[in-house]
């Protein structure tokens, strides 16, 4: 038998850490433009289209992300197509977290005075004149804070992904204790891995948060 | 495409599938109310408790918060019998979504108690009542009701996170999904199936807890409304 160091397991699990941030950073990347897409029409003057998107918001924060991805990793195939575990979980992880972030970003246009909205319509602005001109630039300083709080469960969501197969750092983790016998370092390593990629993320959260608090604070 | 869609074979195995929506339902029902009892406790603990307590309560919401649910149930599940703990899947699987549930609503709980205030709890020194009477009578009720909503919607996030659960072999809803599909090859129809009912458990959920916290707390909505 091969025995394992713990720096064998440690090395090998940053491999597997790779994976998992390029897969946080894709799906938050493109997550972030399918949001953006979604927020426009949740906002949107038709009325059918702010059901369609609420609807699409409801399915994607009423269910479980693991069915989602099941779904897509079992759906697509049903069409034909080849799908590998990576496509399947960037797939799922961006619907899922485009949800998320449009839901969150319309609470911060919400939050904006309807005055804008009057004002800007006044001016003879179009729709998308209005909201890139007047709303959004405002509505950034709300949101970033809690877009960086978002971007936490995105990491945190990736652990899924484990089980369509996705070999990221859960999968490795598991991998390593079927070879190591050594589940409790493993997983807590594992843990620590994920706490190291989160921490800073929750507490720039937070720090901004302040900041921006501090500015408005009359 | 040459597939065809069968939208009843989810259905094969009906005892499975029932099975799995009560085992998911009871996962949420025991770690709900477990996991906010012991947020209620950690929001106590941080904001009233003793001073050597807060930084230990700080560190275990720190370390849950940012860490995947996945892993906190597979350390449980898998780790603790390394180092001599057994434990069953159930239990496994009630103790993560009770530690999880747990670090959430105490940050949230705390959000609430850092609402009320100051003279309320002032007005209650007053009156002679002693801090743990303060804190239940005073200070926890309205800061509840400010937070129901917030709290509502983690513990359906803890309900849907249940899903996972499958990995270690409880029996709950995507565990059916997985044995159905086993048996029959339906995957797509099974996941599907699946999902749907969790949606509707995910509805129903948020709907029971709206009903109760207007029995708790009133209807604060129309109040603020008239």
């Amino acid at each position: 038998m091969i025995s394992f160091s713990v720096w064998d397991i440690v090395r090998n699990l940053l491999l597997a850490l790779r994976w998992t941030v390029l897969l946080s950073l894709a799906s938050f990347a493109l997550g972030g433009l399918l949001g953006l897409i979604v927020l426009f029409m949740r906002t949107s003057k038709q009325a059918w289209l702010r059901r369609l998107t609420k609807m699409y918001i409801e399915l994607f924060q009423g269910t479980p992300l693991l069915m989602q991805l099941f779904l897509a990793f079992f759906g697509l195939a049903l069409f034909g197509l080849e799908v590998p575990a990576w496509l399947a979980a960037a797939l799922a992880l961006t619907c899922w977290s485009s949800a998320f972030l449009a839901e969150i970003w319309r609470g911060c246009v919400d939050a904006i005075p309807r005055g804008q909205w009057e004002a800007s319509s006044c001016l003879a602005m179009s729709y998308l004149q209005q909201m890139r001109h007047v709303i959004l630039p405002q509505a950034l300083r709300i949101a970033i804070p809690p877009t960086v709080g978002f971007s936490v469960q995105i990491v945190k969501g990736t652990a899924v992904t484990s089980i369509i197969g996705f070999v990221e750092l859960s999968k490795a983790g598991t991998m390593i204790t079927n070879a190591t016998f050594q589940p409790f370092t493993v997983y807590a390593l594992v843990a620590l891995m994920y706490f190291a990629l989160c921490w800073p993320l929750s507490k720039y959260s937070q720090s901004l948060e302040r900041k921006f608090n501090a500015a408005n604070r009359h | 495409m040459s597939y065809h869609f069968d939208f009843l074979a989810p259905f094969d195995y009906p005892a499975v599938l029932v099975k799995g929506v009560l085992v998911t339902i009871e996962l949420i029902a025991i770690g709900g109310v477990l996991g906010v009892a012991v947020g209620i406790f950690g929001a106590w603990a941080r904001t009233q408790g003793p001073r050597w307590l807060r930084p230990l309560v700080s560190a275990y919401v720190e370390l849950i918060r940012n860490t995947p649910f996945l892993i906190q149930l597979f350390f449980i599940f898998f780790g603790l019998p390394g180092i001599g703990v057994q434990i069953g899947e159930m239990q496994a699987a009630l103790l993560a979504m009770v530690i999880n549930l747990g670090a959430y609503s105490c940050e949230i709980i705390r959000a609430g108690i850092a609402a009320v205030a100051r003279g309320q709890i002032e007005a209650g020194l007053s009156l002679a009542m002693t801090r743990m009477q303060i804190f239940r009578h005073v200070i926890l009720p309205p800061a509840l009701q400010k937070i129901w909503p917030a709290l509502s919607s983690q513990v359906v996030i803890v309900m849907l996170g249940s899903a996972v659960c499958s990995q270690i072999a409880v029996e709950e809803l995507a565990y059916a999904a997985n044995f159905i599909q086993g048996r029959n090859f339906r995957s797509f129809e099974s996941y599907l199936l699946s999902t749907a009912i969790y949606l509707l458990l995910a509805i129903g959920l948020r709907q029971l807890l709206r009903l109760a916290g207007d029995r708790l707390f009133g209807r604060p909505a129309a109040k603020e409304a008239a």
